[in-house]
């Protein structure tokens, strides 16, 4: 019977598997109010669909990142702002979900990471302009005997 | 048996590599001749005995040779023949040997054309060449080989993931991978130069026809991805900042500032050692990208293979070439002093700026990509960098780049005054914020997007024609005309690609500004419209394709209510592959895509239909191919051809060993 079962269920998975996908945004989910679905929309593209890969809820076509899309249409018909709605949503799922990361803490680093590179090439760079610029003219030292006569080789082809 | 040839080819490769690393390394030290010329026959024998193995494995796919655990796992033999020839590279096994025929192909071909290089030079380039395709050969052999037989073969194969049966991304590995790996040259002529410890203008020149062809490849490949990922993933989505493609991009970004320090190593003797350091980095960075695809360390969407042993195999080829070529920089560099004598404001310092931008741009990308694994080791935090945070901390750097681009070009060498570029630049200038100023009048939304993307794709377009028309001196129209025609094709090509890059902007900054999406349930004749476009769904009907079942939405697209075409969205079935893919129908045009997908059917009748009008996105890709064009035109340039021509009068000087 256990066998059969198996068989059964062996059968089955394709089927499953083949189950229409849901895609993105349905038209079931859209709110009657545009302001507000303009609102969802944006919110959902800073959210990170959990089960998929680097994929935002308002891409994906996961069935959690249907779920999660609801629940900010929930949280905004409710009454919540953009920031209470995603702070929500960071409550229950933690920081991984924010496809923007916050500026606090340790992420300090990764937002400052470019300014503070920039400034050090820039001084860098102008340090070694300044070099450059107040280096002694002379050294154009000539072509070596051999250059020469292989630079003559190349022009009277 | 066909199999076991291939199979002993790549085990022959492989020692072959190792024979070609060790004895030219040793006759260059030694100045023995006969040790150092046997790095020619080594990197050709190389490469066509990978060349060998690639075709073995070629035939096991296009003949499903149902034996091969390979085949099995990403073929079947209801596929269409370019799937299977394409499947070869579609997963991990068969895109490293794709990749190590490449590393060979490079230095097959720079033991060809490199007959001009000194002898101790050629065959330091070439053992270094040689030391890295035998790290990969190694890698392949001992983690993924692609020869595996099964004991009992299936009937039939698994298939290849649906998403990779497609045209677009049938090209677009190879295409990288020239990329990546055209990098490793460049990687071979610096780490060659430092054991020198010699790096002239000549050591320029030689280099920089390579990091353009692995440029070149890098914008193709770039651009197929791209442009794949626009019609196939659905939503029109055309970069979405993910791991694997930023592993593409950082090699691409530090190739292109590579591309312009070589220029004033070629043409100032400056700049050499931070030149010889982006040329390790480069392909650093393209190492990294191995990393980062195979090892699904980072898991992104791309990450088809993923297999800790395999990542921490190529973590040691990575931290042994990086280790070694940068303690042998640290020892070298301060032997290559500068020659160049220049101004604060020159061509020079313009360069160095272009460098500088890219270069932190690229470090930005770096960091972006690497943050959630650093943050969860050291900090513990679990979280996500994603397309927002790179948005904002990556575009101001192309913005500054895009404006300073034009004025940049325009410098003369050594000493140069900023008033004399901004003065031949006024009327671009002016264009272009003429432009910009007239997409903010049209515009409805407050976006600033659109219109400054406009203005510096207008800047960068006529800054390149004004760049090229100052080079024709003086003199009436038609005879400025001609003059510019026959100006050096590397002058051309620089316009070229710096216009490419303005269209590019424009596309993105067009296509992010302006899009208009619509979702609803359409029911059957029931008209519905996008952007002053309207749509009809005419019919679905169920097709069956040679490996998939498709649901097709017949769509009549009309304009004021003349037809403008009609378009067939699909949703697909893989039944082998049991994988859904959708199939966006475009009708593409100059100014704007109309771009319809086709959902599920609804309950209370109906299907669910997405449709977007897509402003300027053919610019996006338009521009690419404006870039690689330039590239190669650049490469084409009479000053490279020279070179080449030099080398047969001097391989005949060469007494016969």
């Amino acid at each position: 019977m256990i066998r059969f079962i198996r068989i059964m269920l062996l059968a089955a998975l394709p089927l499953l598997a083949m189950a229409p996908v849901a895609q993105a945004v349905q038209p079931d989910e859209i709110l009657s109010d545009p302001a507000l679905e303009a609102r969802a929309r944006e919110i959902s593209k800073g959210l990170r669909c959990l089960v998929c890969r680097n994929e935002s809820i308002d891409d994906s076509n996961a069935e959690l990142a249907r779920d999660l899309r609801l629940l900010v249409r929930e949280r905004l018909v409710a009454g919540d702002s953009n920031a209470e709605a995603v702070d929500f949503i960071v409550g229950r799922y933690g920081e991984y979900v924010l496809l923007n990361p916050t500026a606090t803490g340790s992420n300090w680093l990764l937002w400052q990471a470019g300014p503070l590179m920039l400034l050090l090439a820039l001084g860098m760079g102008g340090f070694y302009l300044r070099a450059r610029a107040r280096a002694p003219e002379s050294e154009t030292a000539g072509l070596s005997a051999e250059e020469d006569a292989r630079l003559r080789e190349i022009m009277d082809e | 048996m066909i199999t076991e040839l291939g199979h002993f080819a790549l085990i022959l490769a492989f020692l072959t590599a190792l024979f070609g690393a060790i004895v030219p390394l040793i006759g260059a030290h030694k100045r023995w001749q006969g040790w150092m010329a046997m790095s020619e026959p080594a990197a050709i024998a190389q490469f066509l005995l990978t060349l060998a193995a690639f075709a073995a494995l070629t035939h096991a796919f296009v003949t499903s040779d149902f034996s091969l655990r390979l085949v099995v796992l990403n073929s079947h033999s209801a596929k269409p023949l370019l799937y299977k020839f394409s499947g070869v590279w579609g997963n991990h096994e068969g895109s490293m040997l794709l990749w190590v025929l490449i590393v060979t192909a490079f230095g097959a071909a720079a033991a060809v054309f490199g007959g001009n290089l000194p002898p101790t030079l050629r065959a330091r380039v070439l053992a270094v060449q040689s030391l890295i395709a035998a790290a990969f050969f190694a890698f392949s052999l001992f983690t993924s080989n692609p020869f595996l037989r099964l004991v009992t073969p299936p009937f039939d194969g698994q298939d290849l993931n649906p998403l990779l049966q497609d045209p677009g991304l049938a090209f677009h590995p190879p295409f990288l991978y020239l990329g990546y790996v055209g990098l490793s040259m460049t990687f071979s002529f610096a780490v060659a130069a430092l054991i020198e410890g010699r790096v002239d203008a000549a050591w320029g020149r030689w280099v920089r026809p390579w990091t353009l062809a692995a440029w070149i490849f890098l914008t193709i490949g770039i651009g197929l991805g791209s442009w794949w990922a626009y019609y196939e993933l659905g939503w029109g989505g055309f970069w979405f900042w993910d791991p694997v493609e930023n592993a593409s991009f950082m090699p691409w970004l530090i190739a292109a500032a590579l591309l312009h320090s070589a220029i004033v190593v070629e043409k100032r003797e400056s700049l050499k050692s931070w030149t010889i350091l982006l040329a390790i980095i480069a392909f650093g960075f393209s190492l990294i990208g191995a990393f980062i695809t195979r090892s699904g360390v980072i898991t992104s969407v791309h990450a088809f293979a993923s297999d800790p042993e395999r990542g921490v195999f190529l973590l040691l080829i990575l931290a042994g070439f990086m280790g070694g070529a940068l303690t042998l920089f640290a020892a070298r560099a301060g032997t290559m002093e500068a020659k160049g004598v220049f101004a604060m404001v020159s061509r020079e310092s313009a360069l160095l700026l272009n460098n500088i931008l890219l270069g932190v741009a690229a470090f930005v990308v770096f960091v972006g990509t690497i943050w959630p694994l650093v943050s969860e080791l050291m900090f513990d935090r679990k979280l996500s960098v994603g397309a927002p945070f790179f948005n904002t901390s990556f575009t101001p750097f192309m913005v500054v780049l895009g404006l300073i681009l034009p004025i940049g070009a325009m410098l003369p060498w050594k000493r140069a005054r900023i008033g004399k570029a901004l003065r031949s630049l006024r009327g671009a200038f002016v264009l272009a914020l003429a432009v910009g100023a007239l997409a903010f009048a049209l515009q409805t939304g407050r976006s600033a997007v659109g219109p400054v993307g406009l203005f510096l794709g207008a800047w960068l377009v006529s800054g390149a024609a004004v760049d090229l028309l100052s080079r024709t001196g003086r003199g009436g129209f038609a005879e400025r005309l001609r003059r510019m025609l026959r100006l050096p094709r590397a002058d051309w090509g620089k316009a070229v690609a710096h216009a490419g890059l303005g269209i590019v902007i424009t596309g993105i900054a067009g296509l992010t500004a302006w899009e208009a999406e619509d979702i609803r349930v359409v029911q059957t004749g029931e008209p519905f419209s996008i952007a002053g476009y309207d749509l009809v769904l005419n019919g679905v009907e169920s097709v069956q394709g040679p490996n998939y079942r498709s649901t097709m939405g017949d769509f009549t697209l009309s304009k004021n209510g003349r037809v403008i075409s009609t378009l067939h969205p699909e949703k697909r079935i893989y039944p082998v592959a049991k994988m859904p893919t959708t199939e966006a129908a475009i009708d593409g045009g100059f100014l704007r895509d109309i771009y319809v997908v086709i959902g599920d059917p609804q309950e209370g009748g109906g299907w669910a239909v997405r449709s977007y009008y897509k402003p300027l996105a053919n610019w996006i890709w338009g521009g690419a191919i404006l870039m690689a064009f330039g590239g190669a035109l650049s490469l084409s340039d009479r000053r490279f051809r020279v070179a080449a021509g030099a080398r047969r009068a001097t391989a005949t000087g060469v007494p016969a060993e």
